[in-house]
């Protein structure tokens, strides 16, 4: 990026604004959990948690500990196995219910009925039937992207412009030609966005996994952030609990931009308007 | 059709407000960065109560020019005034949007949450002056003047575009405007639907004279409704040639197929066919 | 009874729906959608009781199920004729209602704000999307940690995803009304709070609609979550419990429960959008004009 361009950048009254706001919060969060110990008296909840100074510098610790990077590969693992799940079946699915409308009728109810089952209710019976912790963490995890990138695959699909497809009909073009030429790409910015938003789920559903099954001692895998944050829980190291919150949550961020610049590369026509 | 009314421009000046004079006008966009030159020096001069349409191809600029007066941009040199008054210019560069120019959007701005009647009455209602049964009376008497009655406690969403585009003139119309900036508003409609609209705009305008500031890029359609016609250059745009339309008013459709319309047509054609040439080949997307 | 196309665009209200009823039963759709169901159905029959496949046989069964949840007197404690079977019901009902209204009466009005100025924006989105990422269980710990008692962190988990989920899709649409229409607003003569009565909240009253919808899911998700990990009584718990008791049968009634009452929870938030949104309704209706 142009060096003019990033230095307007930093220098730009909305970037200032938003460092401001993040900067009282921290200070409201520093002073209302020091309060207790500087005047005696104790804050209501803030007062309860350990303070920012605190948290960072029990992550200052934790970089250097190669068992907290495990729980961060663990987790992400866990997450791309069944977000890639997710997306490979997801996604035909979705299309061939678009493109057949026999198969829609019969196949949509069922999905539709089994959809506002929330993915962790599939827990003990995931456990119950997968052999090992590790696959009944990945069922569920792939359950809770598998509705998102249907619903947004069938919504894209639906909303295809008519014309487009009677414009390849009329210039002679398969079935399959149109729907490699013109269904798969009209419907690839749905697919983008129903792929974000399953990605956020999935971190979702794999850090409350890691906590019930690890926490919940049923004999469940072991690891993963997840279960870092309810480990120093139960062990009472309060700034790790923190730690493990932020660490999940850049991880997540992280994720969902890789998601949509990898979408973006794949619909360039999307830029221009 | 209202009674023959003697329409000459002369008489009208002193007593019609609503004088738009555009000097010297130039807007650039983004100037620190592509620096795209969409209006060059642009002077127009309009009376009060002249139907101006400004005649151009795709992407010209006219729009912009429009945006400038109804206060939804800035420029970036020259001035406007409205009968005399400092619109925007130095010092001020953004005129404030006001209800002394209202503008009738292209793709229509009616509230879709509202009722037809709910959208007429919002601008008075808005400024409170009058009283609600006031407010009512006169929406419901100037609806059935345009030949909206019926069609009061309907939603935008549910009727034609063409009756959408009345009330939208309608809804304008309540605040006694100086100036009605109307941006290609009848793009959409099929030529059919047009030619009705064209006659109902005409008949609304004989009854509440209002200066109208009128983007299209249809020759029929500026030569059938102008006093005048401006034609102007692609883009940056500029006044390229002024085409004066000495047809009476009142106005029918029977113009349409008279010798001085169709020598009109000539005397535009040239200029705007070469204009719409020069935006083609430069690629221009239409605004 | 041979309707015309001309004769149904005239009809309204209740003709117009049994038009639409009857049209559907003589389509092949209820019947494939039997046929969907049941497959599924005849599925989990089969593999769990008659072949008794691995891994399947250990699950409850098909009539294992149905069997306990309509029994007088349940094996394991729960069918539609024990009263405690609607304790629980109400109980995450009542927990579902505190969060979500609580989120929908606070993410609203942020959502809007946030969408209309741009200077709120700047100063408070930011901080808004460093908080949003973290998933809602990571909170658990923090949770019971700043709240007494049981339930207060139960809600306030689900109150937070909700929460999340309203204002930002409030913001968004905020964002996506077409700018003529403010214009409009303004050369009528309207001023900034007009604009944004009249205006910024009716046209974004459809996206904020769509948005509670996404949040009442969400909610859900949430609720069964804190339920699991922490909380007595409930759907979740009840879930949760069936497994550490070995009362597998139970695990299905909940998980259905959930579903029918999450379906409708989520429908009668739509229906709601369309009540308030009697325009859109008929505008859609009437499809391309």
């Amino acid at each position: 990026m142009n060096i003019i361009k990033l230095k307007d950048k930093v220098l730009s009254r909305a970037f200032w604004r938003g460092i401001i706001s993040i900067t009282i919060f921290l200070l409201i969060w520093e002073v209302g959990a020091r309060f207790e110990g500087w005047f005696g008296y104790l804050v209501p909840w803030i007062g309860l948690i350990p303070p920012p100074t605190d948290v960072f510098a029990s992550w200052g610790g934790l970089i250097g500990d190669p068992s907290y990077w495990g729980s961060w590969y663990l987790s992400f693992m866990r997450v791309l196995g069944g977000f890639c799940a997710a997306m490979i079946i997801g996604i035909p699915f979705g299309l061939f219910m678009a493109v057949n409308r026999t198969f829609h009728d019969t196949a949509f109810p069922s999905f539709e009925i089994l959809r506002p089952i929330p993915p962790l209710a599939w827990v003990p019976a995931s456990i119950i039937f997968w052999p090992t912790a590790e696959l009944s963490i990945a069922f569920v995890t792939f359950l809770g992207a598998f509705y998102t990138i249907v619903i947004n695959v069938l919504g894209g699909a639906k909303s295809i412009n008519k014309q487009y497809l009677q414009a390849a009909q009329s210039m002679g073009a398969s079935q399959w030609d149109i729907f490699r030429r013109v269904v798969l790409p009209a419907t690839l910015p749905s697919i983008v966005v129903g792929s974000a938003v399953g990605m956020g789920i999935t971190w979702e559903v794999v850090v409350a996994a890691e906590m019930i099954s690890g926490g919940g001692g049923s004999g469940g895998a072991g690891g993963g952030l997840g279960f870092f944050i309810w480990n120093s829980y139960v062990g009472g190291s309060y700034e790790q609990i923190v730690v493990g919150m932020i660490s999940i949550g850049i991880a997540g961020y992280f994720s969902s931009e890789m998601l949509r610049s990898l979408g973006g590369r794949l619909t360039p026509w999307l830029k221009t308007r | 059709m209202s009674a023959a009314m003697n329409t000459d421009t002369n008489s009208q000046k002193n007593i019609i407000k609503g004088a738009i004079r555009i000097e010297e006008v130039v807007k650039v966009y983004d100037p620190d960065g592509a620096a795209v030159m969409a209006v060059d020096h642009c002077s127009i001069d309009i009376p009060g109560g002249e139907i101006c349409m400004i005649v151009g191809p795709s992407g010209c600029g006219k729009t912009t020019l429009l945006n400038a007066i109804a206060g939804f941009h800035d420029i970036t040199s020259g001035q406007i005034y409205l009968d005399d008054e400092l619109l925007c210019g130095p010092g001020k560069m953004k005129a404030e949007p006001g209800s002394d120019r209202i503008v009738v959007f292209q793709n229509g701005a009616l509230f879709p949450w509202k009722s037809n009647l709910e959208n007429v009455v919002f601008g008075p209602m808005m400024a409170g002056k009058l009283s609600k049964d006031e407010v009512y009376e006169k929406a419901l008497k100037m609806m059935a003047d345009a030949g909206l009655n019926g069609t009061e406690h309907s939603f935008p969403g549910e009727v034609s575009s063409g009756l959408r585009r009345r009330v939208e003139i309608v809804r304008a119309l309540m605040l006694d405007p100086k100036v009605l900036l109307f941006d290609e508003p009848y793009r959409a409609l099929d030529s059919l639907t047009k030619s009705v609209m064209h006659e109902a705009l005409l008949d609304i305008y004989y009854k509440n004279k209002v200066t109208i500031f009128f983007i299209t890029h249809d020759l029929e359609e500026a030569i059938f409704l102008g006093h005048r016609l401006i034609i102007m250059s692609s883009r940056p745009c500029k006044p390229k040639k002024v085409v004066e339309v000495d047809i009476p008013h009142p106005r029918d459709y029977s113009v349409l197929t008279s010798p001085r319309f169709r020598e009109l047509m000539e005397e535009a054609k040239g200029v705007v066919h070469e204009e719409a040439k020069k935006a083609f080949e430069a690629g221009e997307k239409e605004g | 009874m041979n309707t015309t196309s001309l004769e149904a665009s005239e009809m309204t209200g209740m003709a117009l729906t049994m038009y639409r009823i009857s049209n559907w039963l003589k389509s092949p759709k209820p019947y494939l959608m039997l046929i969907g169901v049941g497959f599924l159905l005849g599925i989990w029959y089969l593999f769990v009781e008659v072949w008794k496949l691995p891994r399947f046989e250990d699950m409850p069964g098909l009539t294992e199920v149905v069997i306990e949840y309509f029994s007088k007197d349940p094996i394991y404690g729960l069918s539609v004729f024990t009263p405690e079977y609607y304790t629980h019901i109400g109980i995450s009902l009542r927990r579902i209602a505190y969060a979500f209204f609580l989120a929908t009466a606070l993410g609203v009005p942020l959502g809007l704000l946030l969408g209309w100025s741009k200077k709120f924006n700047e100063f408070i989105f930011p901080l808004f999307e460093v908080l949003r990422p973290i998933p809602i269980l990571a909170w658990v710990p923090l949770a019971i940690i700043m709240f007494s008692g049981s339930e207060t962190p139960v809600i306030f988990l689900t109150f937070l995803a909700s929460f999340f989920a309203t204002t930002l899709n409030t913001m968004l649409g905020v964002q996506s009304i077409d700018e003529s229409y403010t214009r409009a607003a303004r050369c009528l003569g309207a001023n900034g709070w007009q604009t944004f009565r009249h205006v910024i909240v009716p046209g974004a009253m459809p996206y904020i609609f769509t948005g509670l919808q996404i949040s009442i899911g969400v909610a859900w998700f949430s609720l069964v979550a804190g339920e699991m990990v922490s909380g007595q009584f409930g759907l979740g718990y009840v879930i949760n419990t069936a497994y550490t008791m070995v009362t597998y049968p139970t695990i299905v009634i909940g998980m259905i429960t959930l579903g029918v009452v999450g379906f409708v929870t989520s429908t009668m938030v739509r229906m709601a959008g369309d009540f308030m949104m009697q325009w859109r309704v008929r505008e859609l209706a009437l499809g391309d004009n």
